[in-house]
């Protein structure tokens, strides 16, 4: 029998991860810095709102598009919190989760052999997107002597005449880095000159904790060659919802809806139930969440600089990305030694990124009372690794 | 009152015996800073007391607790403050509070026994002058006190990685 599989899906590599996975569930007592996602359970306002409407019959398909509710307090909520102007009729799309709106709009606008650049070290969907679309995927470098912005230096290096879209998420999973205005305008110049689309994937927005977050939209030159991609699992703690959106331009936003309405349909109902009462009665909640990861976020990196593991204050996200090249090992020795010896998991950096080589990804989106066990484990790793 | 004294009187009334190196790091702030904070906010009577949240059922000490309204007959220049002096003063008395609607004043009062808590209303409280009416509520379960939930709910399982 021939083989069925498609070339371009033969050639994306296994998750960086797997090996790991396994070990750890073969684990009682792991104590997971892994995962890239709330402790926090949904507020439960959000909740309530879901399953009333689910008792009131709430359970059919929705608009294309998600429901004008959903779409009008979604354009409301980014004008007031981001100050990003968006119709909630003709630019914005709800989408199942950001995974899908990333998908879509990388699909939307690659042509093979498009070069897409993407700032790394990332999440770890972009470049395979870019390669299902047929595009070519170039990855941009963000170093930690930046503390993890994208460079307008970095970025000229890779554009060549077949470039075309840029990939960015900040605030960044997995460094925790974020582009204040300055370094947006820098890279603004660059999109506008050598006729680049900006596809910016905001999900950390909220998490953002020394100044707010910028949303490079608002930058007048750039809005109309932005996809903006947000959604509610980080900021309102609801992964589970799968509930993320797209916005963009008039045109941009219909080539994007012409693939939603077939891989989607719509966003799940309960999930945009939800996601409507989160913008209109999460916010004290959220607030409450935010604060909670910066304490935990200062307390996490105090410990791991203490233990000599160097690591910037992470401005936003929830993610510490200390560098381990102190103790001489790779960062996928260290997290595989780490989860076999004291039952620590952490992600090598490497997997997210050539740039991340050297670092692992620590999530602290764990109690406070977790990280200070995870941090005193990882005092006893190192000990024993002397 | 700043933000970093709003952090501290949390972080105080989460769990009070947090060290001051940890509130400083967390807080963001010296730990000097933090001493100077705290001396402060007690001196101010913003703390008023450190302690901690005892399940007293759990415990297994059978006391019984009940909450009571009581409509009260205000008096002239007084209003409610000097009757709520003095209902204040009795020990079994763990809180008391001026209240809109049907009651003016409510308490929780403690004891062992029902029959305890039915004679201290009856010959303590209801016998004051002023008071015209007591209506006594026993305290069958707490579900949840200062913000601790008491039952455990079963912990959700996570996937140990996600990117």
């Amino acid at each position: 029998m021939r083989d069925f599989v498609s070339a371009r899906v033969r050639a994306i590599p296994p998750s960086g991860i797997r090996k790991f996975f396994d070990i750890a569930q073969t684990m009682e007592d792991v104590i997971s810095l892994g995962v890239g996602e709330p402790d926090f359970v949904t507020p439960w306002c959000v909740c309530e709102a879901s399953i009333y409407s689910i008792e009131q019959g709430s359970t059919a398909y929705t608009s294309n598009k998600g429901t004008p509710q959903l779409r009008g307090a979604i354009s409301r909520y980014l004008d007031t919190r981001f100050g990003t102007c968006y119709d909630p009729d003709e630019e914005v799309i709800v989408t199942c989760g950001v995974s899908e709106a990333a998908d879509i709009a990388i699909r939307a606008v690659t042509d093979p052999g498009d070069e897409v650049l993407v700032a790394e070290p990332s999440y770890v969907s972009y470049t395979p997107c870019v390669s299902l679309a047929g595009g070519v995927p170039v990855t941009v470098p963000c170093r930690a002597e930046d503390e993890f912005r994208l460079t307008a230096d970095a970025l000229m290096e890779r554009i060549t005449p077949r470039t075309k879209v840029l990939v960015a998420n900040f605030p960044n999973n997995p460094t925790g880095g974020v582009m204040p205005e300055a370094d947006w305008r820098a890279i603004a110049d660059i999109l506008v000159d050598h006729d680049l689309l900006l596809i910016s994937d905001e999900v950390y927005a909220e998490l953002t904790y020394d100044g707010d977050h910028f949303s490079p939209a608002k930058i007048p030159e750039l809005r109309d060659r932005t996809i903006t991609l947000n959604g509610f699992s980080k900021a309102f703690a609801m992964t589970g919802w799968r509930i993320g959106y797209l916005c963009a331009p008039p045109a941009l936003a219909a080539a994007a809806l012409k693939i939603h309405q077939y891989v989607a349909l719509c966003a799940p109902v309960m999930g945009q139930v939800a996601a409507y009462e989160a913008l209109r009665n999460g916010e004290a909640e959220k607030d409450a969440m935010v604060q909670e990861y910066r304490l935990r976020r200062n307390l996490f990196v105090d410990g791991l600089n203490k233990l000599g593991l160097a690591c910037h204050l992470p401005k936003g996200a929830f993610y510490a990305f200390p560098s381990i090249e102190s103790t001489g090992m790779t960062d996928t020795e260290f997290a595989e030694s780490l989860l076999y010896e004291q039952h620590v998991a952490v992600v090598p950096g490497s997997v997210l990124g050539p740039s991340g080589a050297g670092h692992v990804r620590c999530a602290y989106a764990v109690s406070r009372d977790n990280l200070k066990e995870a941090l005193s484990r990882m005092g006893a790793f190192l000990e024993s690794a002397k | 009152m700043d933000d970093k004294d709003r952090i501290l009187l949390q972080l105080l009334e989460e769990n009070c015996r947090t060290p001051t190196n940890e509130l400083a790091v967390l807080a963001e702030v010296s730990e000097q800073d933090i001493r100077d904070r705290i001396d402060r906010l007690e001196a101010a009577g913003v703390i008023r007391r450190y302690g901690a949240v005892v399940d007293w059922e759990r415990a297994g000490n059978g006391n019984v607790a009940a909450v009571i309204g009581l409509k009260v007959s205000p008096e002239r220049d007084f209003g409610y403050d000097r009757i709520a002096e003095r209902i204040a003063r009795f020990p079994a008395v763990r809180s008391l509070r001026l209240m809109t609607g049907a009651y003016d004043l409510q308490l929780l009062v403690v004891g062992s026994s029902m029959h305890e808590i039915a004679r201290f209303v009856a010959e303590q409280i209801a016998p004051m002058d002023r008071i015209r009416e007591t209506a006594t509520h026993i305290i069958m379960k707490t579900y949840k006190e200062n913000g601790t939930t008491y039952a455990g709910r079963e912990e959700v399982e996570r996937l140990p990685y996600s990117f």
